[in-house]
């Protein structure tokens, strides 16, 4: 794919949900395109329809109409095993509840998506500890999820998230549960992310770090985009 | 997913949650405990029916009789084929019948009605002469006494019926002697009345001497081996077939052979008894009885109805035995139906780590394979303990009773490989509407599960 094209390409999508009779437009004609390597903080207030537009570009939902072009291709019109394999080879996701397997150590759980993906056995280890080290968690590879702190946990999701070498990194709320410090070195590791080729998306409620860490900043309100910027202040 | 990932996963899954999975396999292998205790009850009954019947010899015995025999006392009739010569049933018969394949024993029936003293009274019964080779047959096993001493002894054994004629005690009658009155038959000499041609022949006639031959009685016996079968009725006391023998005793058949053949002087038998080497041969074998021109009759139709009534017998047993895993299946639907319940979250993460409807749907399915396998091997020690215990106790009463053991249960290979294969599949079917519910679960609806 030439260094040109956008990483994400979003045209007129809509995402509409039937809930006690009535619909609910969650995303509405939304288009927007998203470069590559660059950090794109989604913001907006609560059923803004920011986390339903993370899970369409991550290919855990689809559009009701419109199209989503990664790569060169629509997942919109995937099947659902290609769409499965686009969540496991394309795309690396991270919540604000982290969602790490509270019962596999941080090796274990770090393994998850290369055992989905069939990495060879011989293999997986360097590649788990590359992920580690890429978060700086090596030292902690045999512990489970709940001797870690937040932070921590987090920094284990994002390396669950590269494990597989994605492209694209998608980012709901995480720091939503982080304390400024904490949520702000994790924002520090996204970063270094996008500085290292990948492109991320990430929704946010917190301007002032979207502001200092993303490249552009994308509103939304109603399912609609209502603004998009450059970022004002850069962490360099 | 490769399957040795889908099988780490899935036996750490069903670790997290030991107490409750133990428990479902448990339940499996109650179902199949008794699915297989059941069958091995019905296994087992069949072939301790079918060892007894065969070692009673009826099974892999043809009697030969002549076509032109007289039939009755309850046998059943044989279409007479015309087309054959009819033949006389004696020693050359004998030896020809002896010298066709996969025959082991030929020998003649020797059973006549007569009298017995005992006691200074008389009883009629019916005399048989017993071959050596009935005493391995396991019809005398667990007789009071034992077998005759030599196959050329003065010993009787009693049919118990005969024995409780004779005493009141028949155990009592072990050591005592009985006198047997029978009819000797004895050639006459050539009659001057008869044709010139036949000067110096035998007349073929024969005279009836009264005889008594004194027997020890060494053994009294349930039931007469071969159940009447070797014709004319019931014997109720049995001596040695060579000793019976060379008593010429006047037979049933005797005077028909006078009057058919006065010419033969040969000694007929009224019947013969065939051995063949394993009762699968005894069809064969009887086709080439038949080809010598006599009549033959077998119990091979009756075995065939024994084994449609042991598997229909089988067939009921299993299915009484399948319903407790019939319940065991709905205890695998529960646990995987809430197991769905409580990893909905862990389902909705692996979705958004790229596991596809098919990943999520195999690995439940390995969990429920892997509950039915265990339940499996364990039913089947279970079921097998349970036959032996169902065995033992049996033998403990028939001890009790004086009577010998018996194997009541048996598991062989096939019923342990298809209890497993029967346990699996039956999980694998409980476990088809969890797996494909997981499977279609939303991953958004998932991930927002608390």
């Amino acid at each position: 794919m030439p260094a040109s094209d956008p990483a994400i390409q979003l045209e007129h999508i809509s995402r509409h949900y039937s809930m006690g009779g009535t619909s609910v437009r969650a995303v509405d004609d939304l288009s927007l395109s998203v470069s590559q390597n660059e950090f794109l903080a989604l913001l907006g207030s609560s059923g803004s329809g920011k986390s339903t537009l993370l899970n369409l570009i991550g290919g855990l939902d689809r559009p009701t109409s419109g199209s989503i072009v990664t790569n060169g291709q629509n997942i919109a019109a995937l099947s659902p095993l290609d769409l499965a394999r686009y969540r496991r080879d394309s795309v690396g996701m991270i919540f604000q509840s982290f969602n790490l397997l509270p019962r596999m150590t941080l090796e274990e759980n770090i393994e998850l998506p290369l055992r989905l993906a069939e990495i060879d056995r011989a293999e997986r280890p360097a590649r788990v500890r590359e992920a580690l080290e890429r978060v700086r968690l090596t030292h902690r590879m045999g512990h489970r999820p709940a001797e870690l702190s937040g932070g921590e946990q987090q920094r284990v999701a994002i390396a669950r998230a590269l494990v597989n070498r994605p492209k694209i990194l998608l980012a709901d709320e995480p720091t939503g549960n982080l304390d400024s410090a904490t949520g702000e070195a994790i924002l520090g590791l996204l970063r270094e992310q996008s500085q290292h080729g990948m492109t991320i998306v990430m929704v946010t409620h917190e301007r002032s770090l979207a502001e200092k860490f993303a490249d552009r900043i994308a509103i939304m309100g109603d399912g609609k985009l209502l603004s998009i910027s450059s970022a004002k202040g850069l962490a360099q | 997913m490769k399957a040795r990932d889908l099988a780490d996963l899935a036996i750490r899954n069903l670790r997290e949650a030991v107490f409750r999975n133990a428990l479902t396999t448990l339940g499996v292998a109650v179902g199949v405990a008794s699915l297989v205790a059941m069958l091995s009850l019905g296994v087992g009954l069949q072939q301790l029916a079918s060892k007894r019947l065969s070692q009673s010899g009826l099974f892999d015995t043809i009697f030969v009789t002549p076509k032109n025999s007289f039939r009755g006392m309850g046998r059943p009739q044989r279409e007479v084929q015309p087309d054959r010569p009819a033949r006389a049933l004696d020693e050359d018969a004998r030896k020809e019948i002896e010298k066709l394949p996969n025959v082991i024993e030929v020998y003649p029936q020797v059973r006549f009605f007569t009298e017995v003293r005992f006691n200074n009274k008389p009883y009629a019964t019916v005399v048989a002469g017993m071959p050596d080779s009935s005493k391995n047959s396991g019809s005398f096993d667990g007789m009071q006494g034992h077998f005759f001493s030599s196959p050329t002894a003065n010993e009787a054994i009693l049919q118990v019926e005969f024995a409780k004629d004779l005493s009141e005690k028949p155990d009592s009658l072990l050591g005592q002697e009985l006198i047997l009155r029978y009819a000797e038959r004895q050639a006459l000499a050539p009659n001057a009345a008869d044709p010139p041609g036949n000067a110096g022949e035998p007349s073929g006639g024969f005279s009836v001497v009264p005889r008594e031959l004194r027997l020890k009685i060494v053994g009294v016996v349930e039931t007469e081996p071969a159940a009447g079968y070797g014709g004319y009725g019931n014997a109720r006391l049995l001596m040695p077939l060579e000793t019976a023998s060379t008593l010429r005793a006047a037979q049933v058949n005797d005077l028909r052979d006078i009057v058919r053949d006065s010419k033969a002087n040969k000694t007929t038998y009224p019947s013969l008894s065939v051995r063949a080497k394993s009762p699968s041969l005894v069809e064969a074998l009887e086709a080439s009885i038949k080809a010598l021109g006599f009549n033959t009759f077998s119990l091979l139709d009756a075995s065939k109805s024994l084994r449609t009534f042991f598997s229909v017998f089988d067939l009921l047993l299993g299915i009484f035995g399948s319903l407790a895993l019939a319940v065991a299946t709905l205890g695998i639907v529960n646990t995987l139906v809430m197991a769905i319940l409580e990893r909905r979250r862990e389902i909705g993460i692996l979705k958004a780590l790229g596991a596809a409807d098919s990943d999520v749907q195999q690995l439940f399915f390995v969990e429920a394979g892997v509950m039915g396998f265990l339940g499996g091997i364990l039913g089947v020690l279970f079921g097998w303990l349970l036959g032996r215990a169902l065995t033992y106790g049996t033998n403990v009463y028939l001890h009790r009773q004086n009577l010998n053991s018996i194997e009541l249960s048996s598991v062989p290979w096939w019923l342990v490989l298809s209890a497993l294969v029967f346990a699996v599949l039956v999980s694998l079917a409980a476990g088809l509407y969890p797996a494909s519910r997981a499977a279609q679960l939303n991953p958004v609806d998932a991930l927002r599960y608390e």
